[in-house]
């Protein structure tokens, strides 16, 4: 059987200042963290021959197929804008990754870039939407439900009750989070903070105070996906693509299934631990898409790193923190770092493989894995990167 | 000089698939889609069955008994017709007809609401055209 296991690495990694930035739009900040990732890499503009594109939420500059034109991609093998939610990263990897091993592009470049705050002011209203809906989508704004972060307090609610998860448990997750922030220059939020704080922070709807809740940012990352013989040559140490999946949970509204506690993790983890030949056991380090703290934990879960319904008292002894027996979240995730989708975990994780984490290295990092979360824990991606192509 | 009035709250816009939803709820019945090929329940209204993919279709009354399923309590001000509601709550209320549908707990303090409690449907009446369906505790 063929197989994607090191086939594909990751040569080149561009971030861009990230959170309150103003004065640009989306297409600005993808330019910026492109420029950034081919210089990273050592390649040249002519070396590119693929661009997969990832909106984020935002409307200023928003990312569409313009943007070859815009950086003059004049000749591209590859050009797509894709769209998986915040699971998009790792489904841009495994297209950039099959079409290099196809034979079919060379260097390709992933791009997510969001710039939703346009005027300095309150975050939410960033994602608010204008336009009042209609027929069975006004049933929520009627009966008082908005923001996305009330489907996934939900989700958490319903966690608590099923297995009496509880408030320590999500802001153990808000704390360790912070700490490895605090050791992240390009972090939002280096201020440490205590369970203490975490309980104080205000209610955005219980059971979710403000620092269970991902930050908004401005900003993009771009990452270029090369052949692995390509990526020994070039400046950086490749970060391999050893494994990678996705699975996906539709909501059906149904007794008896229920997304938000049981997610499709299970099935991305399937494929990506499949092809890349390892065991749980193995991980070294995690890079969990962390929209709020309930999905680091219902993550944790669903992988099997403790069992269904144990993922509050699994976190509850630090092990995710620096020096903890599970680093995770390196970088301070989407909680305390920047939220960019899937890029947010990817960056850190090309980061943590390449082991460039100056304070914040994990001295073990043979295998990092990855993931991608999105829709109302519906949408799932997973990779397994190292710095060995086997 | 001018009064201040309090914004009214959005209130939900029928349209073609959804109407005999608002007009059962305005009649105080609990109407659902029910797939005519395979018998399945379905929410929210759409033109084909999830499950088989027929989209031969029939609207039926259901009991309007279910269990709370999971709720929040919403401590911002996303809309200012909620401003002096806050903490209020929403719910998703899993009916007996197996189908999980929003909405909220009514005639019910928040401190009282816990996932798993029964829960009867009441029609709370918008305008002269449209009600919304709510849920209160179930009666013993």
């Amino acid at each position: 059987m063929t197989t994607l296991k090191g086939k594909a690495a990751i040569t080149g990694l561009g971030i861009t200042p990230m959170g309150k930035i103003f004065g640009h739009d989306a297409m600005y900040f993808a330019g910026e963290a492109i420029r950034l990732a081919v210089e990273d890499a050592g390649l040249t503009k002519a070396d590119i021959d693929g661009l997969l594109i990832n909106n984020g939420v935002g409307t200023a500059g928003a990312l569409s197929l313009g943007l070859a034109p815009y950086l003059g991609f004049d000749a591209l093998r590859v050009l797509n804008h894709m769209n998986a939610a915040g699971s998009t990263a790792a489904q841009m990897v495994m297209y950039a990754s099959m079409c290099i091993e196809l034979g079919m592009a060379s260097n390709v470049v992933c791009v997510f870039a969001d710039a939703p705050l346009q005027t300095p002011g309150p975050s939410a209203a960033a994602y608010a939407r204008p336009t009042p809906p209609r027929g069975m989508a006004s049933l929520a704004p009627a009966y008082g439900l908005y923001s996305v972060n009330a489907q996934y307090a939900l989700a958490a609610q319903r966690h608590m009750a099923l297995y009496g998860t509880t408030n320590d448990h999500l802001g153990e997750i808000a704390v360790s989070t912070r700490m490895w922030a605090e050791r992240n220059p390009r972090a939002q939020m280096r201020s440490p903070i205590t369970l203490e704080d975490y309980h104080n922070s205000r209610w955005i709807m219980e059971p979710f105070h403000l620092l269970d809740c991902c930050l908004v940012s401005n900003g993009a990352v771009a990452v270029i996906v090369s052949s692995a013989s390509r990526a020994r040559d070039l400046r950086q140490p490749p970060a391999y693509v050893l494994g990678i999946g996705q699975g996906h949970h539709a909501t059906t509204n149904r007794g008896g299934w229920e997304p938000e506690t049981h997610t499709a993790a299970t099935i991305a983890k399937d494929t990506a631990f499949r092809m890349a030949g390892v065991e749980l056991a193995d991980i070294d380090v995690l890079e969990l898409y962390d929209c709020y703290t309930y999905t680091v934990l219902v993550t944790l879960e669903d992988y099997g790193f403790c069992a269904k319904g144990e993922g509050g008292p699994f976190v509850s002894d630090g092990k995710l923190r620096p020096g903890g027996a599970l680093p995770t979240n390196t970088g301070g995730g989407e909680l305390s770092g920047y939220y960019m989708w899937g890029m947010t975990p990817l960056s850190e994780g090309i980061i943590q493989a390449r082991g460039q984490g100056g304070d914040r290295q994990v001295e073990k990092h043979d295998l990092v894995m990855v993931t991608g979360n999105g829709g109302i824990l519906n949408y799932h991606g997973c990779m397994i990167l190292s710095p060995n192509a086997s | 000089m001018t009064t201040q009035t309090e914004p009214a709250r959005p209130a939900p816009v029928p349209d073609e698939v959804s109407a005999p939803y608002f007009e059962g709820a305005r009649d105080g019945k609990l109407m659902l889609m029910r797939c005519l090929a395979c018998g399945a329940w379905r929410f929210p209204a759409r033109d084909r069955c999830d499950r088989c993919w027929s989209t031969e279709t029939e609207w039926a009354q259901a009991s309007g008994e279910g269990t709370l399923f999971s709720f929040v309590l919403m401590h911002q001000v996303y809309h200012p017709a909620f401003a002096r509601e806050v903490p209020y709550n929403v719910a998703v209320v899993e009916l007996a007809e197996g189908i999980r549908l929003t909405t909220n707990i009514v005639d019910c303090p928040n401190e009282a609401i816990h996932i798993g409690m029964p829960v009867q449907a009441v029609f709370e009446p918008v305008s002269d055209t449209v009600a919304l369906p709510k849920f209160r505790p179930a009666r013993g």
